[in-house]
């Protein structure tokens, strides 16, 4: 796909994510927008997947750490043809497989269950390892939202990504800035994110803006072309992207859209798309 | 009779992995940091690729183990169980057993009889954690024998198995040729009339011991070792408490939810029956030889004896 083809794609994926979020009453719209660039260039550019044949084999592998923006992987999976897109109307529906947070036995396409923060980094790199214990040449990606990086578990799983140069491996942060209290730099900072990860040996690249496909693209070709340590991106991004209202700000952290906030987001996604059109 | 054989179900852990390992290529052993301890050291020493130490940190290993099962390996992940079950529960729920990977989860020095080192490492608690838990597998071998048919059978069913080993050295007590482990399935190693007694892990030698004396004093105890706590088998559990009348629970563990709650459970929805539940009462155990600390919270031969027999 061609960057306009993913930026339009990534304005589908918001609509889903914003019907879902409304449907269910519930959820995590804000680091579901924020993060849309990163499911789209993953799920349609640089993962080798099969949305026909979920568990194939040699498929490279996506775990989402900050499991709450499910409806984020879910809006992806749907729009990749995982499932029909008419199921995301039933996210946190009782009855429905598409639960609250990702569920890796029911859902086609999710490779890890997640949802409990700063776990995922953990069974990513299990992933990782198989795939070197295997002699297997997938590749593993996993997602963190940049106030999960509070939890300690993601920095046992970094130190042990790095002591075993698992090159095979991707973390990518979230850095929309804010988690549910406010500010990251206020709750708890996690600053500064990248002297961390290179502390940690890992190699890391910055990109200034994570909701731009070009400098994702860099990115993810730079860390295929890391041999020797694992990589980790660290991407600045707008939590509540293309949504005006729910833009960089923290009360759009777990919260659905009411009827008329619902009409305002689709509106203002129309209008991205629109203006995508005429380019 | 002569010198009873004494091995540590720790041992017989690290010598069936090399067994299994030698057979299935997928298997695979994580360590935090306890390999000469767990005795996954001596897998180690066989498969060193195979053989995958994390560092102190309990957490990361189970997520790990989480992340090889989904990816075709069959990892036992090994530590204290004092870390693999209370310092790694949220991960053993939520990344093993909520998805049921095909994690095997060896728990080495659980009870009093780490002896020692004292409370802080005397997990008492392991099998009330590990049973409530969907979908989770419970095994607590009573001996050598037990315990490396144990770990076979963790091996070959699909899902999530707890399995409980102690440090300490204890009798070889199964080891005769019909000796069948059967997962989920009782076994009656004495027929008796007066009460029953159910007793898992090294418990069980301490029950054998005190049946015979009460024997002795006229008192015939029916003797079930249960080395599945889950699922457990009621079956057995209820007959025997119809057929005796009373039951005695005994185990190395916290009175409450372990063993004795697991048949209370089963007793009180089937067969209403009084049970007395022998184990550790509600308190940390500390330190102190093996030995004395089993006399001392009434889990040796002589102990499980006086409590069944101010029972009956």
């Amino acid at each position: 796909m061609n960057k306009l083809e993913l930026q339009k794609t990534a304005n589908e994926i918001r609509k889903g994510i914003v019907s879902a979020v409304h449907s269910a009453k519930a959820g995590h719209p804000g680091g579901s927008l924020s993060a849309t660039e990163v499911f789209t260039y993953l799920y349609f550019e640089e993962m080798n997947i099969d949305p026909a044949n979920p568990k194939m084999e040699n498929r490279d592998r996506f775990v989402l750490s900050k499991g709450h923006t499910a409806p984020g992987l879910y809006a992806t999976l749907a729009e990749r043809g995982y499932f029909p897109k008419e199921d995301l109307l039933t996210l946190r529906h009782l009855g429905s497989y598409l639960q609250g947070h990702p569920d890796m036995k029911h859902i086609p396409g999710v490779d890890m269950s997640s949802g409990s923060l700063g776990q995922g980094g953990s069974a990513a790199v299990g992933m990782a390892l198989a795939a070197k214990l295997q002699k297997k040449d997938y590749r593993t990606y996993c997602l963190f939202g940049d106030g999960e990086i509070q939890e300690g578990q993601v920095w046992e799983a970094a130190m042990f990504a790095g002591a075993r140069e698992l090159d095979n491996l991707v973390f990518i942060i979230d850095n929309n800035g804010l988690q549910i209290d406010g500010d990251i730099a206020d709750v708890c900072s996690p600053y500064p994110i990248d002297k961390k990860f290179e502390a940690f040996n890992f190699h890391v690249v910055n990109v200034a803006d994570g909701n731009d496909f070009d400098q994702l693209k860099a990115a993810f070709d730079e860390a295929r072309a890391t041999k020797g340590m694992p990589t980790a991106i660290v991407m600045k991004t707008v939590k509540g992207k293309d949504v005006s209202f729910m833009e960089n700000n923290a009360g759009w952290h777990g919260k659905a859209p009411n009827d008329s906030e619902y009409e305002q987001a689709m509106e203002d996604l129309k209008k991205v798309g629109e203006a995508l059109c005429q380019k | 009779m002569s010198e009873v054989k004494k091995i540590a179900t720790r041992e017989s852990y690290g010598n069936a992995l090399v067994e299994l390992g030698k057979k299935h290529d997928n298997l695979v052993v994580l360590d935090a940091d306890l390999a000469a301890a767990t005795k996954t050291g001596t897998f180690k020493k066989v498969f060193p690729e195979r053989h995958i130490d994390c560092g102190i940190a309990e957490a990361n290993m189970m997520g790990i183990a989480a992340g090889l099962a989904a990816s075709g390996m069959v990892p036992f992940a090994s530590s204290f169980a004092m870390f693999a079950s209370g310092r790694a529960y949220e991960q053993v729920r939520n990344s093993i057993a909520y998805p049921h990977l095909n994690v095997k989860i060896g728990a080495s020095h659980a009870g009093i009889s780490v002896g020692e080192d004292g409370a802080t490492h005397q997990c008492i608690e392991d099998i009330a954690l590990m049973r409530a838990i969907p979908g989770m597998t419970v095994i607590n071998p009573s001996d050598d024998v037990e315990a490396k048919a144990a770990v076979v059978a963790a091996y070959e069913l699909d899902g999530p198995v707890y399995l409980r080993f102690g440090r300490l050295a204890v009798p070889v007590i199964n080891d005769r040729p019909d000796y069948k482990f059967e997962l989920g399935k009782g076994v009656v190693l004495r027929e008796g009339k007066d009460v029953t007694i159910v007793a898992t892990g090294l418990c069980v030698a301490s029950a054998l011991e005190a049946a015979e004396k009460l024997a002795a004093d006229g008192i015939d105890a029916k003797l079930i070792n249960i080395h599945t706590i889950k699922p457990l088998d009621e079956e057995l559990i209820i007959a025997a408490a119809i057929e005796t009348g009373k039951v005695v629970t005994v185990e190395e563990h916290s009175v409450i939810g372990g063993l004795g709650s697991a048949v209370c459970d089963c007793l009180s929805a089937n067969a209403p029956t009084k049970v007395l539940k022998v184990g550790v009462n509600d308190v940390f155990g500390e330190s102190g030889s093996a030995a004395k600390l089993l006399e001392k919270y009434g889990l040796d031969g002589d102990g499980v004896y006086r409590s069944v027999k101010a029972f009956v």
